[in-house]
């Protein structure tokens, strides 16, 4: 989609006639993107994943990266070449600093960045990029209250057995969060003192927010509305 | 000839009668008749009485001599009775607290290990009111995304609302017009003054106060009213939407906010009256339930609970939204970390939020309550019939809706009860890929055991209290 607004005050004619196309046009794209995506669902599901992404190959020719702004950060980056940093500026808010952390050095990491500042702990979440490889991420939010800044860590997880180490032993309050990501996942924390389903019931099966879960529904019993299911 | 049946008579063959049915099969292997094992107590328990009876995967975690996380069990809590020394310490029970206890606010559960009256171990089990409303929003568009999210924390719809409108605009890069952000700071303030009223309402109950319910309530519905004659509604208003508000502020604001500000600070300063010298009410609040600064870091435990352990994180002043920094106010600190200075912190907050009120109300600037960006925002309804591009706006608004560009956003804001963020995955389609909600709720129930664990039972509801969990926001 184009990013120049259209604006009704400019009565353009090609704008409009534009428009109209990309109305008409949509529907029929939309079917042929969903009978691709159902294609490759089925194949990412039965399959490891794509072997040549964008992203990967982007993470092979590591160096490109440049190491962050911030002082306090600029000293953590040299302590782990490994982490890849980003700057992620949002369009009306301050820029924030994004640390690509491999797994095997999450744990260092985290206790790294706790000790320069970062000690308050706000959030963890799990997010199915599907199509993507590493499937999974595991997204981190700390906050330096003092500065104030905020630092947001992602650590990819693979679609077969999705697995990244706990920081419960940094962060007490991680417990709660690694709970609720291997609920709705199934990735696996290890060295998690309990790591159980935490909203769904304890004998439910598969993870609900993976994509590869229907949202479904539920059979409500009025006239035909079964059908609908 | 004729079609009528010959009629007979007399000659019929005797009626047989079916020889007898055989008695339905009752062998061992038919279900119906199972056979019932009887279990006498004081005998061994056989496997299905324990598999009964036990907690599954919710168990409470073995007891270890050297906690896994010192942190985690929490300084030990010191309160000034005697532990009784006549308790067996292998006399220890488990009691389940809810999930239908009304002190629970919702469908809260916890698991307590007590000895004697003292806390010794708790585990929070949550997820009885959990409605998958992160999978709800990955099939709404962005346009509806916000009557799904104000649902969640149900005590403060708007900070809900806003925190999503905002998420989307950052994505979007739509700038919002200076009184629209003014009237998302008028309500998110207003909200959080119910919100602390009722909080107020629920804790005085709780502790045995229970004339201050009514009041809280009393106070309460003044402000309600007011959201219902701007919204239309008195909860989930879905009035706070991406690229602006829903309408605007109805004719004569500003003497309602006045009357509601009278009305309001008159009641707190009785509520203060009544309660900041009780001596029940100082028994049963200082000292019980303390956390510590390190805790509150450790567990994610943000908003007035944070401040009241000398915290001084607000999301208002640390990463200001929507013209914060525009106003001037204090953000009240608490130095125990205790009952009480949770009481004090959002009693003091009610009266700072009014001061932002005013500031508001002094500085409302002129102009349109949302965005005229077409892309967002549907034109008006006269447009429509004079603008053929304002009816394809209309119509791809209301059909497909808007598409944001890929990305990930980071967005939080100061609820009434913390940080309440959201992280807001992309795909560049008109449906949000992922939206993640960090409900500040979800931290506090979690910190509970850190509060609780070597405390009394009885103290217990007062410090489960002032947390303020609302379940709606803890399970979402």
């Amino acid at each position: 989609m184009s990013d120049d607004t259209i604006r009704p005050d400019d009565a353009d004619e090609k704008a409009v006639a534009d428009a109209i196309e990309e109305t008409v046009a949509e529907p029929s794209s939309i079917e042929e993107e969903m009978l691709v995506e159902a294609a490759e669902i089925e194949e990412l599901v039965a399959g490891d994943g794509p072997e040549h992404d964008a992203e990967s190959d982007e993470a092979a020719s590591a160096p490109s990266h440049p190491a962050p702004d911030d002082e306090v950060l600029a000293a953590i980056a040299a302590d782990f070449p490994e982490v890849r940093w980003q700057q992620v500026v949002p369009a009306l808010a301050p820029a924030q600093d994004e640390a690509y952390v491999p797994a095997e050095s999450v744990v260092a990491f985290v206790e790294r960045v706790r000790d320069a500042g970062y000690t308050t702990f706000v959030d963890l979440c799990a997010v199915d990029y599907l199509r993507r490889a590493p499937r999974f991420e595991v997204v981190t939010h700390l906050v330096d209250t003092e500065r104030p800044a905020r630092l947001r860590i992602r650590v990819g997880a693979e679609a077969a057995d999705p697995s990244v180490p706990t920081i419960t032993g940094v962060f007490a309050g991680a417990n709660f969060y690694e709970r609720e990501a291997y609920d709705m996942f199934g990735i696996d924390f290890p060295g998690h003192p309990d790591l159980t389903r935490i909203l769904m019931p304890d004998d439910w099966e598969g993870h609900p927010l993976r994509k590869d879960y229907a949202v479904g529904s539920v059979p409500v019993q009025f006239k035909g509305s079964h059908k609908t299911t | 000839m004729s079609d009528t049946p010959q009629l007979t008579s007399g000659d019929l063959e005797t009626p047989t009668i079916d020889a007898p049915q055989e008695a339905p099969n009752r062998d061992a292997a038919d279900p119906r008749r199972e056979v019932h094992e009887v279990w006498v107590a004081g005998t061994e328990e056989p496997e299905w009485v324990k598999s009964a009876t036990d907690e599954q995967a919710q168990e409470l975690l073995p007891d270890t001599d050297e906690p896994a996380l010192e942190i985690q069990r929490g300084t030990v809590v010191t309160d000034d009775y005697l532990d009784d020394d006549t308790v067996d310490p292998e006399e220890r029970q488990i009691i389940n607290l809810g999930p239908q206890h009304p002190s629970t606010h919702g469908v809260l559960r916890l698991q307590m290990e007590l000895e004697g009256e003292t806390i010794r171990r708790v585990k929070p089990i949550i997820g009885y009111l959990h409605t998958g409303m992160e999978k709800t929003a990955e099939t709404l568009a962005y346009m509806q995304g916000s009557t799904n999210v104000t649902r969640m924390d149900y005590l403060s719809p708007f900070h809900n609302e806003l925190c999503f409108s905002l998420a989307v605009e950052q994505l979007l890069g739509v700038e919002m017009p200076p009184r629209a952000d003014a009237i998302r700071v008028l309500m998110s303030e207003l909200n959080r003054i119910s919100s602390h009223l009722l909080w107020l309402a629920t804790q005085g109950m709780d502790i045995g106060a229970l004339s201050m319910m009514i009041y809280g309530w009393r106070e309460r519905e003044a402000v309600l009213a007011f959201f219902e004659k701007t919204t239309g509604l008195r909860m989930n208003h879905n009035y706070i939407r991406p690229g602006g508000v829903a309408a605007d502020l109805p004719d004569g604001w500003e003497e309602d906010l006045e009357q509601i500000q009278a009305t309001v600070l008159a009641g707190v300063a009785e509520f203060e009256e009544l309660l900041n010298e009780n001596p029940i009410f100082l028994d049963r609040t200082q000292g019980v339930g303390v956390i510590t600064p390190a805790e509150i870091r450790a567990y994610g435990v943000t908003g007035p609970n944070a401040r009241a352990s000398g915290v001084a994180y607000d999301v208002r002043k640390a990463f200001p939204y929507s013209g914060y920094e525009r106003y001037e106010f204090d953000v009240p600190v608490g130095k125990h970390g205790d009952v009480f200075d949770r009481y004090l912190v959002r009693v003091e907050e009610i009266r700072q939020s009014f001061g932002i009120v005013n500031q508001v109300i002094a500085t409302m600037p002129s102009g349109d309550y949302r965005t005229d960006d077409r892309k967002v925002t549907p034109p008006p309804r006269q447009r429509i019939d004079e603008s053929m591009e304002a009816l394809i706006h209309h119509f791809k608004i209301f059909t497909e809706g808007f598409k944001a560009p890929a990305g990930e956003i980071w967005q939080s804001v100061e609820s009434a009860r913390g940080e309440l963020g959201m992280y807001l995955v992309s795909d560049g389609t008109a449906k949000p890929f992922r939206l993640h909600v960090r409900g500040p709720s979800f931290a506090h129930v979690q910190a509970l055991p850190a509060m609780l664990t070597d405390s009394l039972i009885a103290d217990m509801i007062a410090t489960l209290a002032s947390t303020d969990p609302v379940l709606g926001d803890v399970d979402r």
